[in-house]
């Protein structure tokens, strides 16, 4: 269980999370959702501790994790995949696992490197340069290196942004199914309504650094919400199998602050 | 789970392609180190006394007994401390450069660029303006002020960038102010020193491994030593670095302290090397881009062949250094940029990938 308590995040004098509080289940897959500027990406970086933040994180048994002790169990991955060196695909895999590496690494921990490159269906590329690979690709990468820490926590800022339609689903569908297999708790950033009404357990959707909606899509999801939050008019209908499609149709004037819930 | 077949052939394959680029990487640090190996033998070879190989190789590894006593005295105590010399400064000026550009992200960041070897140099000619000697050891009087004004230019970039915060765009801009500010001071001193003054400053701010002692290399071989078995303890961390520091401080690296550790220890490398044999720009900006072509960004190879490599070019200069001018030593700081610049073209030039 992941226990996010009081959580407040500052970039000066200026507020942008204030005070969030939330608990998920091990092995669930939540999608946090929200117009750009909303605070979602100051969340997860507030929760890995890569940001100054104040507030509780605390995981299972492990009461108050401190920043610096964040890196062991939560796994992060920065929207941005710009930055590109001359390290090849699998040292930046192997990266994952920072504290298992020495002068020497273990012949296992590099097969299993290269396997869960594999998976991705990136063994072809193991020994290009991040510089040579495409930005989708680059996430791919990163995304591998965050399954390969085998991490409880799981926090993915914008995870599909550079992928095309196949990658975006498959790439959803791994990280749910890890999560279900190995009880991580995975949040991800997502702009993809539909997409995360498919993939993902639970909705925490976000304005103005707080929390407006929290539930399972069919429950939070609407059309005035989707107003409320985006300032968009949207069409939504549930399909055969259960499952929400939701399509935008024109922008409107956002006329009011949701209430937090 | 079992791997699909089509998974595990590709798995397979992959693991191939891998193992072979971890033989290539080995095959050019290996190659570096016998060619610096070489190099070393012509260095000692070369000078105005003429020398055979066998008799080099002869007063290198037999007792002094059974090696002509002048043979021995020449090898011994003029050109292998020169040698020596050579290989530590341009091995600690290249694991330094190797090491600035790693944790500032930048690839024109390197001992000389930040300002470090002109404050050598600053130090350097004050003592000399004013003809300055410690008691007891006045000989040490020019190393010992170089020393203390590199460590000076880091604490002053260090002072700077810990009131603005320990990132690599404020890190550099205070190293290029330290850098203008003590070619200022020095080209003030070169300005009011009286001729024959002002023929000593420049000389020592050519570079040259005539001041070599076995002292400086005990001294230089010694900070060189510790410098690298302490970088080593953190060379998964630096290679993750390259990453960006987002991503860096995502896998539980507490970043600024870990730049601030290198800062320093890059610090003492380098005021370590120039403090004995003046200002040498050029090789711990050069030797590390040659050996990211060579070996890549991890750094349990790239650190040492940044070395090998400041050490090749070093010794090439001292090689080139005594033959341009039969009879006389030009300045060493004089001809690393020219050994140094055709062999970066040629790599360049040659390569298939972008290394920056």
């Amino acid at each position: 269980m992941l226990n996010v308590t009081g959580l407040t995040v500052k970039y000066g004098s200026l507020s942008v999370i204030t005070d969030l509080a939330f608990s998920l289940e091990p092995g669930s897959f939540t999608a946090l959702l929200g117009a750009n500027g909303t605070g979602k990406s100051s969340l997860l970086k507030g929760i890995a501790g890569v940001i100054p933040a104040s507030g509780g994180v605390s995981l299972q048994d492990r009461k108050n994790l401190q920043p610096h002790q964040r890196g062991d169990s939560i796994a992060y991955m920065p929207q941005d995949t710009g930055a590109t060196s001359s390290l090849t695909v699998i040292e930046v895999i192997l990266l994952g696992r920072l504290r298992s590496l020495g002068m020497q690494v273990p012949r296992s921990l590099e097969n299993e490197a290269i396997s869960i490159l594999s998976g991705f269906g990136l063994g072809a590329l193991e020994t290009r340069t991040l510089e040579e690979i495409s930005g989708g690709q680059r996430q791919l990468v990163y995304l591998a290196q965050s399954l390969f820490r085998n991490p409880d926590i799981l926090l993915l800022d914008e995870p599909t942004a550079a992928l095309d339609l196949r990658h975006q689903l498959i790439v959803l569908d791994r990280v749910s199914s890890h999560c279900r297999k190995n009880g991580t708790i995975a949040i991800a950033a997502m702009h993809d309504l539909s997409l995360a009404a498919k993939c993902a357990d639970r909705l925490i959707c976000m304005s103005d650094g707080k929390i407006v909606a929290d539930g399972k899509p069919t429950e939070v999801l609407s059309v005035s919400l989707i107003r409320d939050l985006y300032g968009v008019e949207a069409d939504l209908v549930t399909g055969s199998n259960g499952i929400l499609h939701i399509t935008p149709l024109n922008a409107v004037e956002l006329e009011k602050t949701v209430s937090p819930v | 789970m079992p791997l699909p077949e089509n998974e595990l052939i590709m798995t397979s394959q992959t693991i191939k392609s891998y193992r072979q680029l971890v033989a290539r990487r080995f095959f050019w640090a290996l190659f570096t180190a016998s060619g610096l190996a070489i190099i070393i033998i012509i260095d000692i070879l070369v000078g105005p006394a003429f020398l055979n190989v066998f008799d080099v190789l002869a007063s290198l590894v037999l007792p002094k007994a059974s090696v002509d006593p002048m043979v021995y005295v020449i090898v011994h105590s003029i050109r292998l401390p020169m040698t020596l010399m050579a290989i530590l400064v341009g091995a600690s000026l290249g694991i330094a450069g190797a090491q600035m550009q790693t944790i500032l992200g930048n690839p024109l960041a390197s001992p000389y660029t930040l300002g470090f070897s002109a404050a050598a140099g600053f130090g350097a000619a004050v003592v000399i303006l004013f003809g300055l000697q410690l008691p007891l050891i006045p000989e040490f009087t020019v190393p010992v002020a170089a020393f203390l004004t590199a460590s000076l230019a880091c604490a002053l970039v260090y002072g700077f960038a810990h009131v603005r915060g320990i990132t690599s765009e404020i890190m550099i801009l205070a190293g290029i102010a330290t850098l203008f500010l003590f070619q200022s001071l020095q080209s003030l001193i070169q300005y009011l020193a009286a001729p024959e003054v002002l023929q000593e400053i420049v000389f020592w701010l050519f570079g040259s491994m005539l001041k070599a002692t076995w002292f400086s290399v005990s001294v230089s071989g010694g900070i060189l030593l510790i410098s690298i078995l302490l970088l080593a303890r953190d060379s998964w961390k630096l290679t993750a670095l390259r990453l960006g520091d987002e991503r860096a401080r995502s896998l539980g690296i507490n970043v600024p302290r870990l730049r601030l550790k290198i800062f320093i220890i890059v610090s003492f490398l380098t005021a370590g090397a120039v403090a004995f044999v003046g200002t040498i720009g050029f090789v711990g900006l050069v030797a590390p881009h040659i050996a990211r072509m060579l070996v890549g960004e991890d750094q349990r190879l790239f650190m040492p062949v940044s070395g090998i490599m400041g050490a090749i070019v070093m010794v090439g200069a001292s090689i080139a250094s005594k033959v341009i001018s039969p009879g006389a030593v030009v300045p060493i700081g004089i001809v690393t940029a020219i050994v140094g610049v055709p062999f970066l073209f040629a790599l360049i030039l040659t390569g298939k990938k972008r290394h920056w």
